[in-house]
C-alpha cells in the first residue's frame, strides 16, 4: 500500500474496509435485482472502483460536498447513506432518499452532503463549482468534490468551470475517476493528451493517484482538502481505476471493446478490497476472522435492507405532480 | 407617482433584494463595471462589491451551472443572460439540472435562482440576438417564467422572482429598457399566477404578453374608435398561468386574440388558445387567434424584420374579423 501517511488508528482503517464492502456488497444486490427483474430500468455498477469513493468520502464532513455521476451508488455510501433508503430508491418506493423520484440515476442524501447523481455525463460540474462559490461568497470553510468519470472530460463545461474555480481559487476538488473506459469505448480513443495537463493548463494543481489504493487516495485527498479550506483551491485528481462492469448492468457481451483477461487482471490482481484486506492483517489490524465476522455482517444488513425495499410500499399516485415546485 | 425606466426598475428592484438578502448576488458577462450592455445594472458594484456582482467569462453553461450548484446550497443567485438567444447554451443546465433538482430529490433540494434574461425583435440586430424563447423554457415543468410588460411589472416580478425557492427565468424585452412608467417608492411585489387587466372591454379579449402588451394597447385604442372596446390582459406571467382571468375575460367577450412575440407555431400563443377552446368552449363566438412572430429566423433587413412581428395594425385587422362574424381561417 502506499507509504504516504494514513489515517493512524485502526479504527479509521477499519471503517474504510467496512465501507468499501458495504459498496460492493450494495452493488452485488442491486446486479442481483435488476437480473431478476425485480428492479425497474438499468443501472450502473460500481465495483472495482471503490477505494476512490471511500479515500476521498473518508476526508471529508458532512458540511463537505460532494457531486456524484451514473455510477453513483459508491460515493452516496462512501458519503454515509444508509442500505435501507437506498434500495428502496433503487426500486421507486417511497421511503427511498427521492421518494422514488430519482432512482438510481439521481439518488441524492443531502443530509451527508452528497448533492446527487447525475444522469448527463458532466452535468454536475457546474454544481459542484457553484457549490464552492457559495462556500466562498459565504466565508464558509466548507469542500465540494466533484466526482466525474474520464468520459467527462470531453465535455466542454468541464473547461469553463475549472476556468471560474482557478479565477477565483473555488474550495472545489475535481475528482476524475478513470477507469478507462467512456461507456464503450477505450479512452484513449477519446482524450488527446494527458488529462492532468488540461488542468495544469488552468493553473490547477493536478495529481495522478493509483484508485485502487485506498489509503494512497485518502492520503493525498486529506492534504487537498485541508488546502482547498485554507483558500488554495481548486484542485485536481486523476484516479487510475476500474469497473468490473460493463458500462450498465445490461452491457454484458462487451469482448468487442475489453477482453476478459483483462477484466481477470484487474480483478484478481489489483482489486482495492482484496488489497486492503491482506494489509491490514499483515500490520494486524484485524484478524482473518474479525474481517470475515464483518463481511458476514456486512452481506446480512444488505440482505435485510433488500427486504425491506422489496416489501416497502411504491409512492401513492398523489405524488406524482408533487415537488415539481417548491413552496 | 414617479416614473422611472424599466431598466431603473429591475435595478432598483436588485439593489432592494440584495440590500435585504445578503446571500443574494449577481453574476453574468460583463455585469459589474459595465453594467450589462445595455446598463441595466449601474451602480451595482459600487454599492455590493464584486464579491456579489461577479463578472464572470464568457462561458454561459459554466456560470449558469454554478448558479445551479450555489443555490442548491445556499445562495440566491441571480445569472444574468445577456442575450435571450444564449438560452440554447444552456439548456441543459436550466432544463436537466436547474428544473428537476426538487423534483428528482423528492422535495429536499431546491434550486431558488433567477435567470434573468431578454427578448424581441426588431433591433436590427438579426436572427442570433433578436428572439423571443419563452415557449421553450414554459415547456420544462419545474422553471417559471415572468414576463414583464411595463416598469411596473418588471419591478414587482424581479422582486417576486429572487424571493421564490424555484428556478425563474424572465425575459425583459431589450426595446422597452428605457420606457418609463409609473412606479411606487414604497416596496411591492407581484405575485405569480395573477394576470393584469391593462384596458377593460367587452367585445373581445386581447391576451398579450411582455412587448406585445404595447401592441394590444395601441390596438385597442384604434378599435375603441370603431366602436369595438377590447379588453387587454397581461398573464405576467406564464409559469404559473392565471388562467382563471383569462377564462373569465374571454366569458365575457366571447372572442380572443392571443398575441406574444416568440414564433407562433407550438408557442406561448398556441398554448393559451388551446386551453381558452378546452374551457371556454362554449362561450366562443368566433376561433381564438393566435398571433405570434412569423416562423422565420429573425431577418437582418428592417425591411423584412418588420413583418415578422405582430404590430397593432395586424391586430386590429384580425379584431375587426372576429367581431364582425367573418370565418377566419388560418393561413
Amino acid at each position: 500500500m502506499a507509504d504516504a501517511e494514513p489515517k493512524t488508528n485502526a479504527e479509521d482503517y477499519l471503517r474504510m474496509y467496512r465501507q468499501m464492502v458495504r459498496i460492493r456488497t450494495f452493488e452485488d444486490n442491486a446486479n442481483q435485482l435488476y437480473l431478476s427483474a425485480k428492479m425497474p430500468g438499468l443501472t450502473h455498477m460500481y465495483s472495482g472502483e471503490e477505494a476512490i469513493a471511500v479515500g476521498i468520502c473518508e476526508a471529508l464532513t458532512d458540511e463537505d460536498r460532494i457531486t456524484s455521476t451514473h455510477r453513483g451508488h459508491g460515493h452516496c455510501v462512501a458519503k454515509g447513506a444508509e442500505f435501507k433508503e437506498m434500495f428502496c430508491e433503487l426500486l421507486g418506493k417511497e421511503e427511498g432518499y427521492c421518494r422514488g423520484k430519482g432512482g438510481s440515476m439521481h439518488i441524492a442524501d443531502q443530509s451527508h452532503g452528497n448533492l446527487g447523481a447525475n444522469a448527463i455525463v458532466g452535468g454536475s460540474m457546474g454544481i459542484a463549482t457553484g457549490s464552492a462559490l457559495r462556500a466562498k461568497l459565504q466565508g464558509s470553510d466548507d469542500v465540494t468534490v466533484c466526482f466525474f468519470g474520464d468520459g467527462a472530460t470531453a465535455q466542454g463545461l468541464m473547461y469553463e468551470v475549472m476556468n471560474m474555480a482557478a479565477l477565483w481559487k473555488l474550495p472545489v476538488i475535481y475528482a476524475c475517476e478513470n477507469n478507462g473506459y467512456s461507456e464503450y469505448t477505450r479512452t484513449e480513443e477519446i482524450a488527446a493528451g494527458s488529462i492532468t495537463a488540461r488542468a495544469e493548463a488552468f493553473g490547477i494543481e493536478a495529481h495522478q493517484v493509483d484508485g485502487q489504493d485506498v489509503l494512497a487516495v485518502n492520503a493525498l485527498t486529506r492534504r487537498l482538502v485541508e488546502r482547498a479550506r485554507r483558500g488554495e483551491g481548486p484542485f485536481f485528481m486523476e484516479l487510475m481505476t476500474y469497473r468490473y462492469h460493463g458500462h450498465h448492468v445490461g452491457d454484458i457481451n462487451r469482448e468487442y471493446y475489453r477482453s476478459k483477461d483483462e477484466e481477470k487482471d484487474w480483478k484478481e490482481n489489483r482489486d482495492p478490497i482484496i488489497r486492503f484486506r491482506a494489509w491490514l492483517v499483515t500490520e494486524g489490524i484485524a484478524s482473518e476472522d474479525e474481517i470475515e465476522a464483518m463481511n458476514a455482517e456486512i452481506v446480512k444488513d444488505a440482505a435485510e435492507a433488500v427486504s425491506y425495499a422489496e416489501a416497502a410500499p411504491y409512492p401513492d399516485a398523489s405524488e406524482v405532480d408533487m415537488h415539481v415546485y417548491a413552496d | 407617482m414617479r416614473e422611472i425606466t424599466l431598466s431603473q426598475a429591475v435595478n432598483e428592484a436588485i439593489a432592494e433584494e440584495m440590500r435585504r438578502d445578503p446571500t443574494v448576488f449577481l453574476m453574468g458577462e460583463d455585469v459589474a463595471e459595465a453594467g450589462t450592455p445595455f446598463k441595466v445594472l449601474s451602480g451595482l458594484v459600487e454599492e455590493f462589491g464584486t464579491q456579489r456582482v461577479i463578472d464572470t467569462p464568457i462561458s454561459e453553461p459554466g456560470f449558469v451551472g454554478m448558479a445551479v450548484g450555489a443555490a442548491m446550497t445556499g445562495g440566491r443567485p441571480i445569472v444574468d443572460l445577456m442575450f435571450g438567444d444564449f438560452l440554447y447554451l444552456v439548456m441543459d443546465q436550466l432544463c436537466n439540472q436547474a428544473a428537476k433538482q426538487h423534483y428528482m430529490s423528492g422535495g429536499k433540494l431546491t434550486v431558488p435562482m433567477v435567470l434573468r434574461t431578454n427578448l424581441g425583435a426588431t433591433r436590427r440586430s438579426a436572427a442570433q440576438h433578436s428572439q423571443s424563447l419563452q415557449a421553450l423554457v414554459a415547456h420544462i415543468p419545474g422553471l417559471k417564467v415572468a414576463l414583464p410588460s411595463s416598469a411596473y411589472e418588471a419591478k414587482g416580478l424581479m422582486k417576486t422572482a429572487i424571493r421564490d425557492n424555484n428556478p425563474v427565468v424572465i425575459f425583459e424585452d431589450k426595446l422597452m429598457y428605457q420606457d418609463k412608467a409609473p412606479v411606487p417608492e414604497d416596496e411591492y411585489l407581484i405575485t405569480f399566477g395573477e394576470a393584469h387587466i391593462k384596458r377593460a372591454g367587452r367585445d373581445i379579449t386581447l391576451i398579450a404578453t411582455s412587448s406585445m402588451v404595447q401592441v394590444a394597447e395601441k390596438a385597442a385604442a384604434i378599435l375603441a374608435g370603431e366602436g369595438i372596446e377590447a379588453e387587454v390582459i397581461d398573464p405576467r406571467t406564464i409559469v404559473p398561468l392565471d388562467e382563471a382571468s383569462l377564462l373569465a375575460s374571454v366569458r365575457k367577450t366571447s372572442r380572443a386574440i392571443v398575441i406574444d412575440e416568440g414564433h407562433q407555431s407550438y408557442g406561448v400563443t398556441a398554448e393559451i388558445a388551446s386551453r381558452l377552446n378546452e374551457k371556454a368552449f362554449y362561450h366562443l363566438d368566433a376561433p381564438v387567434l393566435r398571433m405570434g412572430a412569423m416562423d422565420v429566423p429573425v431577418p437582418f433587413s428592417p425591411a423584412l424584420e418588420d413583418l415578422t412581428v405582430p404590430t397593432p395594425e395586424r391586430v386590429v385587422e384580425q379584431a375587426r374579423k372576429l367581431c364582425a362574424g367573418e370565418l377566419i381561417h388560418a393561413a
